[in-house]
């Protein structure tokens, strides 16, 4: 490697980690925490026993599931001005990720929720729970367990999906990579800035999963 | 009124009915009538009627399939009926005014304390939070209070010291006397225990039986499904063999379960007592 590029490299640092702080980790944690919320409202609503409601759930997750994400989010940046609805770029991305989390943990919430078994629901009934404090108290902390690893599977995802908003105008860490490079074309050098700190927000969110899946593991026999 | 319309047996039911009344009869606590229930063709309760007296303790014996379970489910509306009423004090149930509200099934259900065959534990709570479970996190009463009085719950089933335990880390009968504890924590009228120690071990269904049987010298009133014949014998007021949906005998321990009636009774004992014979 010349002197030349680990000047470039060098010089690169800062802008990409400040991308990284600033654009990519906010996206990935704003965009997760709000599509958890909406996941558990779908989950829930594919549950119910009112064919309307879970049916529109069910739908939903379909819509989700089966188009590629960097459509949705074209959809969203570039396609939902023509009917008159226009956001700018960072509030798009946030909105088509959380759609899209919505969609994927919403099935694994479903699975999560549906592992607890009956007996849990009929003695949280016995002792004066209704549905919302049963889920809340009883059939949520045990479905975590089973969720952790999956929606930690949908973060991680996630992270690195957050450089598609970089085809809608969000500086974020793979944009700010690409303008470092371009005029330079020192794409292997400075991509590869860009996948080491990619893959040390994982490494990091990987640790937290450990953590968090030993907590849940205080209650069972080894 | 219950006892005269039983369909079968009513020499059966009018002995026990004679036996008793030298006593004043007080008011049933739990009168249930007319309960019946089918899955697709297959009738589980054709017309189950009985009445449970306030601090008697009644045992519902008979083989797997006969549906026994199914009427103690129906006493907590667990299992939904097509028909028959059940009342627990002045709460009444008819199952045939259907759909059932939330609120109705809710209060029926506020009048028992239920003990489950696999004790049902809440895995993720210490044996305390468990105790305490009903009357903080459902009816969201005063912690501390509630916690002294699961404290002496825990005591009266022998397991005060593992009241920071999981449920993991006790054993298969401590398991069931904390849900014993757990279900009288939420102050019902009546306990309805479901099998509670066939899922045991069998040198750990012992301390499960002490613990009911002191609960029915303490004045409990009880509604139980179990093979314990011998628990039976000793502590119930009233034994009910079912078979095939409908309640085939009815009378005391010494009528029901020494001198049955019937040829189905005397088999379903026989095989019990004298598995190998």
């Amino acid at each position: 490697m010349n002197e030349q590029t680990t000047q470039l490299i060098l010089d690169a640092l800062g802008p990409l980690l400040r991308a990284t702080v600033t654009t990519t980790i906010p996206l990935t944690i704003i965009s997760f925490v709000l599509g958890l919320v909406l996941a558990l409202g779908v989950a829930l609503m594919r549950l119910s026993s009112v064919r309307a409601v879970s049916s529109v759930a069910r739908v939903y997750v379909s819509l989700v599931r089966g188009t590629p994400l960097l459509l949705q989010l074209f959809i969203i940046y570039y396609g939902l001005p023509a009917l008159g609805v226009r956001f700018d770029p960072f509030p798009a991305a946030v909105l088509a990720f959380t759609l899209n989390v919505g969609g994927y943990a919403a099935e694994v919430i479903r699975s999560a929720i549906l592992s607890v078994p009956k007996g849990q629901w009929e003695a949280a009934s016995t002792v004066g729970m209704g549905y919302v404090t049963t889920l809340r108290r009883v059939v949520l902390p045990q479905a975590a367990r089973t969720a952790i690893p999956p929606l930690s599977n949908t973060l991680i995802s996630l992270v690195k999906d957050t450089s598609l908003a970089s085809t809608i105008q969000v500086t974020e860490l793979l944009r700010v990579a690409q303008e470092a490079a371009a005029p330079t074309y020192q794409f292997f050098a400075l991509y590869g800035v860009a996948a080491v700190y990619y893959w040390v927000v994982c490494l990091v969110l990987s640790a937290v999963q450990s953590r968090l899946e030993e907590r849940q593991n205080r209650y069972v026999s080894a | 009124m219950t006892e005269s319309h039983t369909p079968l047996r009513s020499t059966c039911a009018s002995s026990a009915i004679s036996s008793r009344s030298t006593a004043p009869q007080p008011d049933p606590l739990v009168s249930v009538s007319g309960l019946a229930k089918s899955f697709g063709d297959h009738e589980v309760l054709r017309s189950i009627d009985f009445e449970v007296a306030p601090g008697s303790v009644t045992v519902l014996v008979g083989p797997s399939g006969s549906g026994k379970t199914t009427v103690l489910r129906s006493l907590n509306a667990l299992e939904v009926a097509d028909a028959g009423v059940v009342r627990i004090g002045d709460v009444e149930v008819d199952f045939a005014q259907r759909p059932l509200t939330r609120r109705e099934v809710a209060t029926l259900r506020a009048q028992s304390g239920m003990v489950f065959q696999s004790h049902h534990l809440f895995p993720h709570l210490t044996v305390l939070e468990n105790v305490t479970a009903g009357p903080v996190l459902a009816r969201r009463r005063d912690r501390s209070e509630s916690e002294a009085e699961a404290h002496e719950l825990l005591r009266l089933v022998g397991l005060d010291e593992k009241a920071g335990a999981y449920p993991y880390q006790l054993s298969g009968g401590q398991q069931q006397r904390v849900g014993i504890a757990r279900a009288l924590a939420i102050r019902p009228q009546l306990m309805l225990f479901d099998e509670p120690t066939s899922a045991l071990d069998p040198e750990l269904v012992g301390e499960v039986l002490v613990v009911m049987k002191d609960l029915a010298a303490q004045g409990w009133t009880m509604v139980v499904v179990t093979h314990e014949i011998r628990f039976a014998q000793q502590v119930a007021d009233q034994v009910l063999f079912m078979d095939g949906g409908v309640v085939v005998e009815r009378g005391t321990p010494d009528e029901v379960l020494t001198r049955p009636r019937t040829e189905r009774a005397r088999q379903f004992l026989h095989r019990i007592l004298d598995p190998l014979d």
